[in-house]
């Protein structure tokens, strides 16, 4: 909780107009394919930020070129003004982008607060060394560690299952629980992939009500997604990719009445 | 948390009991002799159990940090007069380095790919004990190494290594203990992709696998080195056979005996790997005379099949199994 205040400070306004995310002339081909074609664009500090279009539209590889899993072909990207192009996954969470899986990555081999934990590694520094010893200031990190895990839990009333599998869990709570790993990091950006993916309209209300908690914590929030009742919802903007190009960009309103959008995606109301 | 705890001590007590009686019951200096390979191979598998069932990354290469640590105790002993505890910690230091020179290399590469390159360490290092006969003596090896001491004590008899060995193999399973239960564990476990880790949610909560990975296997190979060098003072000589393929086939074997992502499985494994390849060779002649030892390889085949087929969490599910508590993966 003490690196709290240092991660808060650059969150003071919502919305201040400086970038936290730039993508610059993003281009990413497998082969002939073009998943990527010279994307740019800016996420603002504070604001929510969905990406949709349709399936293969490039949604997925955007977000493992941000965290690094993959090599961008071409572009730049910068995370507070500065290039993380050529950075390790590991190094970009780091700076401080998190993320969740359209395809649930849970460590099923670990309790559910465990995989919490696990969100805490970059907040703790205990080595092969020190932590086989037992040396005192270790035993104090796991206990801080396990404490900031169970807070995480707590906020995302999943304090109950705090010592059971992750596959118990119903499939909702499954995501609910990656986005408390992701937030265990502490992050200032979250990518969420497709979170709404799979859940049921009650699921989705509850999952819109958490996305705004965990902004108005100070956390900017980039999520792709293909269902619009969440994305209307909750996002300040809308970027829409098809064909990994980009055909449109405004607010939920204006990105429900352009034109070229609904052609492509939303489909043409008769 | 507290109850596994509790279990945890009362179960490395009972450990202790168990292993300090043992000399008393058992007479038979054969028998302490088999003792102390089960110990040394213990220690070798408690690393394999570390780098294997926590992390998920196979090593057929044991016997070389094995090696390396018999023979750097023995060099540093013989021809620089170092003392001989001195050069057990040089034997683990220099067997982790090494491990975490080659480790670079070899732990870039998975599964299939990652067991025939650390095979290929078992391969060379064997040819380089065998060959380097300036240092490590050839395939004669070297006779004549020192005893080790503690205060005024020389010690001596098999059972004062049995004690020995038994004590390194107990500190070390509470390192590994801590280890396993801290954040370092935690992070060894989310790069175990055939046991429901994820190297790619490990990455993105900031854990480099590649660190972990290196870091294990330096650790399962000073594991290795420490029983080398233990090995090595013991027996007062070192050959090159000591450190053949099959010595690094009885850790795999051991480890899936036993249960891999368990501890104790290390332990149980080497000493049911023992007793029943020893009973299999002791019972076998006795059914039909003439015959030697060949027939406990069998007792190993057995072993694994019975058990890959019946246990598939080894043999410490087997408290678990017997209380008809549900098994979780």
């Amino acid at each position: 909780m003490k690196q709290m205040s240092r991660v808060a400070d650059s969150k003071e306004s919502p919305i201040d107009g400086t970038p936290i995310l730039e993508v610059k002339d993003f281009h990413k081909a497998f082969g002939g394919l073009v998943a990527i074609n010279r994307l740019s664009f800016k996420v603002n500090q504070g604001e929510i930020l969905a990406i949709i279009g349709p399936n293969g539209a490039g949604k997925t590889t955007l977000f493992n070129m941000i965290n690094r899993f993959q090599p961008a072909s071409g572009g730049e990207i910068l995370f507070e003004g500065e290039s993380i192009k050529e950075l390790s996954p590991a190094h970009v969470a780091a700076l401080g982008i998190a993320r969740t899986f359209q395809i649930l990555q849970l460590f099923s081999n670990m309790s559910v607060v465990e995989n919490v934990m696990v969100g805490r590694h970059l907040r703790s520094r205990g080595g092969m060394l020190a932590t086989g010893l037992r040396i005192p200031f270790t035993r104090r990190e796991e206990r801080n560690m396990f404490d900031a895990a169970m807070g995480k839990l707590t906020m995302m009333d999943l304090k109950e299952e705090a010592f059971s599998s992750p596959l118990s869990l119903p499939y909702g709570r499954q995501k609910t629980l990656e986005i408390a790993r992701a937030l265990a990091t502490e992050p200032k950006l979250l990518l969420l992939d497709e979170p709404a993916g799979g859940l049921s309209t009650l699921e989705i209300e509850q999952l819109a009500q958490l996305i705004k908690r965990i902004r108005d914590g100070g956390i900017t929030i980039l999520l792709v997604e293909h269902r619009m009742e969440l994305v209307m919802g909750i996002a300040d903007r809308v970027i829409v990719l098809n064909y990994g190009s980009k055909i449109g960009e405004g607010t939920p309103a204006e990105i429900q009445s352009n034109e070229e959008v609904i052609n492509a995606y939303l489909g043409v109301e008769f | 948390m507290g109850n596994i705890k509790r279990t945890r001590y009362a179960s490395l007590a009972l450990f202790v009991i168990i292993v300090i009686m043992i000399p008393f019951v058992v007479k038979s200096p054969y028998l302490i002799t088999i003792g102390i390979f089960i110990g040394l191979y213990a220690l070798i598998s408690l690393g394999l159990s570390l780098l294997m069932g926590y992390a998920g990354q196979v090593s057929m290469g044991q016997s070389a940090f094995y090696g390396i640590g018999a023979y750097v105790s023995a060099i540093l002993t013989m021809k620089c007069g170092v003392n001989p505890w001195l050069a057990m910690i040089f034997a683990a230091l220099f067997s982790a380095l090494m491990a975490g020179l080659l480790g670079m290399v070899v732990l870039r590469l998975e599964g299939h790919l990652l067991a025939v390159a650390t095979l290929a360490l078992c391969i060379v290092f064997y040819t380089i004990f065998a060959q380097w006969k300036s240092m490590t003596g050839g395939v004669d090896g070297m006779p004549g190494i020192p005893k080790l001491s503690i205060g005024g004590l020389m010690l001596t008899r098999d059972v004062h290594y049995y004690y020995l060995i038994w004590a390194f193999l107990t500190v070390i399973l509470v390192f590994s203990f801590n280890v396993v239960d801290s954040r370092v564990g935690r992070a060894l476990r989310s790069i175990h992709h055939f046991q429901g880790g994820s190297e790619m949610a490990a990455k993105s909560l900031g854990i480099s696998p590649m660190k972990y990975k290196i870091q294990v296997f330096m650790l399962s190979a000073a594991y290795a080195g420490i029983a080398g060098s233990l090995y090595v003072h013991w027996l007062s000589l070192v050959t090159p056979s000591s450190f053949g393929f099959l010595t690094s086939i009885y850790p795999l074997i051991i480890v899936t005996l036993g249960g891999q992502g368990s501890l104790w499985g290390a332990i149980i494994g080497a000493a049911v790997f023992f007793i029943v390849a020893e009973g299999f060779r002791a019972f076998i002649p006795i059914l039909k005379p003439g015959t030697s030892g060949e027939y406990e390889i069998l007792a190993w085949g057995l072993m694994i099949i019975l058990v890959m087929q019946f246990l598939p969490r080894g043999l410490v599910s087997i408290p678990d199994i017997l209380r008809g508590k549900k098994t979780k993966g």
